[in-house]
């Protein structure tokens, strides 16, 4: 198939940055978008360009290094898909395919299309975290967690930390990020000891990373490539509330 | 989250104010007498306890408390908003959410415009053609007449944009303070969208009773 994209420039932090367009010949419909991206690159490098910069790792799906607003929705039109697991397929030959990077004040641009996700860092360290004694590893079953609450936890647990929920929110918030920790952690036996300190910790974080509001949209949970569900916000709200009314 | 928490408590309590205005104002209904009757009995409501007109002035107290709350929270949670997305999408397709979601900033200035349109039409009577503060009846026929089109219009605008508001907002403060089953969420939304309803029924009845000649 034959494409155009349309790609966000920048040459570094400072740069001002562009959509710049180029065409995209005889790529295979089974090609991945990155794979696109791969092809397009040999072609700049070929003809002296600068190649574009983009983030990615795995490329399986679970790395959640992958990191493009196509056409305007944080990793394309397909549902619970990552950029690296979206395929050529979904699009129609002659399409022209806008691509740019995650959008938000916390997640500066390095270059074209890689963002700075330190902020989610800062979140995860100001309470992203258990206490766990030293020493041999404790009895396996010395905790028993009842099966809904294991698997509410391994749901969250799946949040790969890409960051699409930011990209997407119109508030450009990190709250379904957060909320996806909050509840991981909150709902194990090894998160109670700090659960009233986490949540009020990583929502100021939050908060420091100049991360804009919760409004319960709802476009985060559309976008987010792990479908971790809009309820989990509801969640970290109920933990804070009752964080503050002790504290 | 403070602010939000804010925000949330603010409108649930503007909400019950809203039913609790509807009610009143479906005694329209009931007749002139019926009508004019219950707007006099708000003036000497918590008599004898209080003084005539303290309750009310209370009442409107609490309300432009929680009326400056929600915005001044709505005002700094946008400018965080504006400020957490400085450069913006070249391709940007309306959000996949809900109208209501999405509309909640520009609805709110439009309710807030109608509020201080409503105050002084029907509770100062300033803009109000009667304005005779004895005979309310008579000054809700006057202000829906056909002639005065364009009143009705605006008053039709709000209640819908309020309806809207409430839609999202309702559901969104029940978040806010916790709500966070995916069977609740399914159940708040239903809920919102069912009070938002009645409220934009309940209230656009008056002026289209007016309108088609059932109240005059």
């Amino acid at each position: 198939m034959n494409i155009k994209v349309r790609v966000w420039r920048q040459s570094g932090p400072s740069d001002k940055g562009r959509m710049v367009t180029y065409d995209v010949k005889d790529i295979s419909p089974d090609a991945s978008f990155l794979e696109m991206i791969d092809v397009l690159n040999e072609t700049l490098i070929l003809g002296g360009d600068d190649p574009i910069a983009f983030d990615h790792d795995c490329r399986e799906g679970i790395c959640g290094a992958c990191s493009m607003v196509i056409n305007g929705v944080a990793h394309g039109p397909e549902k619970a898909t990552t950029t690296c697991q979206l395929h050529m397929r979904h699009f129609k030959d002659g399409d022209v395919i806008d691509v740019e990077p995650w959008r938000a004040a916390a997640f500066p641009v390095i270059k074209d299309l890689v963002v700075d996700r330190t902020a989610f860092d800062l979140i995860i360290q100001a309470g992203g975290y258990i206490s766990a004694s030293t020493g041999t590893a404790p009895d396996a079953h010395a905790a028993p967690v009842p099966k809904k609450d294991a698997d509410a936890a391994f749901e969250a647990a799946t949040c790969i930390g890409c960051g699409a929920c930011v990209a997407a929110c119109p508030n450009g918030s990190s709250m379904l990020f957060t909320a996806a920790k909050i509840t991981h952690l909150g709902l194990m036996p090894q998160g109670q000891p700090e659960r009233d300190s986490r949540v009020i910790d990583m929502l100021q974080a939050q908060d420091d990373a100049g991360f804009g509001g919760c409004t319960n949209m709802g476009e985060c949970t559309e976008v987010c490539p792990k479908g971790i569900p809009l309820s989990l916000i509801g969640r970290l709200n109920s933990d804070y509330r009752k964080a503050i009314a002790k504290s | 989250m403070i602010l939000k928490i804010t925000m949330a408590v603010s409108g649930i309590l503007l909400v019950l104010f809203l039913y609790v205005h509807m009610i009143g104002n479906l005694k329209i209904f009931l007749g002139a007498v019926d009508f004019d009757h219950y707007a006099h009995w708000l003036r000497a409501l918590g008599t004898p306890l209080l003084p005539t007109m303290w309750y009310l002035w209370i009442q409107r107290a609490v309300l432009t408390l929680a009326v400056l709350a929600h915005i001044y929270t709505a005002a700094v949670l946008t400018i965080r908003a504006k400020k957490a997305r400085p450069v913006k999408y070249a391709h940007r397709p309306k959000v996949q959410g809900s109208y209501a979601a999405r509309t909640m900033r520009w609805g709110g200035v439009i309710v807030l415009l109608f509020i201080v349109f409503h105050i002084l039409d029907l509770t100062t009577g300033n803009l109000n053609p009667v304005g005779d503060h004895e005979h309310p009846y008579a000054n809700v026929v006057a202000d829906f007449a056909p002639e005065r089109w364009y009143v009705t219009l605006f008053y039709a605008l709000a209640i819908i944009s309020v309806g809207f508001h409430l839609w999202h907002g309702i559901f969104s403060a029940a978040r806010t303070l916790g709500q966070q089953t995916m069977k609740g969420q399914r159940r708040a939304k239903a809920i919102a969208l069912a009070l938002s309803l009645v409220l934009v029924v309940g209230y656009l009845s008056v002026p289209f009773a007016v309108l088609v000649g059932l109240v005059d």
